[in-house]
């Protein structure tokens, strides 16, 4: 019976499954949070583009930027972590994210532009 | 004997058994995974704010608009303070992992600091808008971005109650393994308010200013 009873032995000092990060990881992931946080301040306050919608475009690709910096760097995220299982909520939860996010908008755009009043009374049947 | 054996023949004992009690977990063994729960779930909750504002950010009710209100120094300033306080956090965790009480305290409290000096300079950009009669009751602009923001702020503030609870708690015991664990997952909470304050600076401020 020893041999079945030698398999308790290494569940019992399992590691906390979070990542660990390195002072070279947290400073790599500060610079580059710098980086990608003064670029956008500097490209609105600025006003260096004078086209709005691309650079709302940028700046919004910097922040996806910037949060996948947070969440590599800061956060300590990988593919193993708690056994894929942090990853894999992760996943889960931008998904929902995204569909709260751009279902709200894309309902709410339509809902507005079909509603608006007619603001010109002339026109009006 | 706890274990149940369904061979017949002793020779083949390992492969045949099947354990009838239960491992014993480690305590706190699944803590930071179901952490990592709550904060997605803490996420979702964001993510409704976000849309409330992406909807409403733009019925100004005739009042101000975010080029009126928002002065981005102050927000470059606020940005700054948490990120800041982001890698102070860092620290503190590399000074845990090696044991040491001392700086451990130290960069916790720099930490602090920071996060005061962020809620500081937040609470005054606040109370700067309602006296201006910008209040969350002015338009629906206002009151969905008083909830994103006020709801971010009031979660760095719990941050902070917590932050000096552990300071107190590693003072007391020192960095026992159960102390290890909550600092770990405070740290995946500051961390994790820093993502969302690039959402609410880049969402809010800047593309409100380009509004």
């Amino acid at each position: 019976m020893s041999a079945a009873h030698e398999d308790h032995g290494h569940h019992g000092h399992h590691d906390a499954g979070a990542g660990h990060g390195s002072m070279k990881d947290y400073l790599i992931g500060f610079f580059l949070s710098v980086v990608l946080t003064a670029i956008p301040f500097w490209l609105v306050m600025g006003g260096v583009i004078e086209n709005k919608t691309v650079t709302a475009l940028i700046i919004m690709g910097f922040a996806v930027v910037q949060v996948l910096v947070h969440m590599i760097y800061f956060l300590h995220m990988n593919g193993r972590s708690e056994g894929g299982w942090n990853m894999m909520a992760l996943l889960f939860t931008v998904l929902l994210v995204v569909i709260v996010f751009s279902g709200s908008m894309w309902v709410m755009y339509h809902l507005h532009t079909n509603m608006m009043p007619v603001h010109d009374v002339s026109q009006l049947p | 004997m706890s274990q149940t054996i369904t061979a017949d023949n002793k020779g083949d004992l390992q492969a045949r058994y099947f354990d009838l009690h239960e491992h014993d977990h480690p305590e706190g063994g699944s803590t930071m995974l179901g952490f990592w729960i709550y904060l997605m779930s803490d996420c979702l909750i964001f993510a409704m704010l976000f849309a409330a504002y992406g909807v409403l950010g733009g019925n100004y009710a005739a009042g101000p608009s975010p080029k009126d209100l928002f002065d981005l120094k102050l927000i470059a300033l606020n940005t700054a303070m948490l990120l800041f306080s982001s890698i102070t956090y860092g620290f503190a965790m590399l000074e845990m992992e090696k044991n040491k009480v001392g700086s451990t305290q130290m960069w916790l409290f720099i930490t602090l600091l920071f996060g005061g000096a962020f809620l500081f300079i937040e609470l005054y950009e606040f109370s700067h808008l309602i006296h201006e009669g910008a209040g969350p009751q002015r338009s629906a602009f206002l009151s969905a971005f008083f909830t994103l923001v006020g709801t971010h702020g009031l979660h760095v503030t719990f941050g902070s109650i917590w932050l000096i609870t552990l300071m107190v708690q590693v003072a007391k015991k020192g960095l026992i393994q159960a102390n290890k664990r909550r600092l770990m997952c405070l740290s995946l909470f500051w961390h994790f308010l820093d993502v969302i304050w690039i959402g609410v600076f880049t969402f809010v401020y800047l593309m409100g200013m380009l509004r």
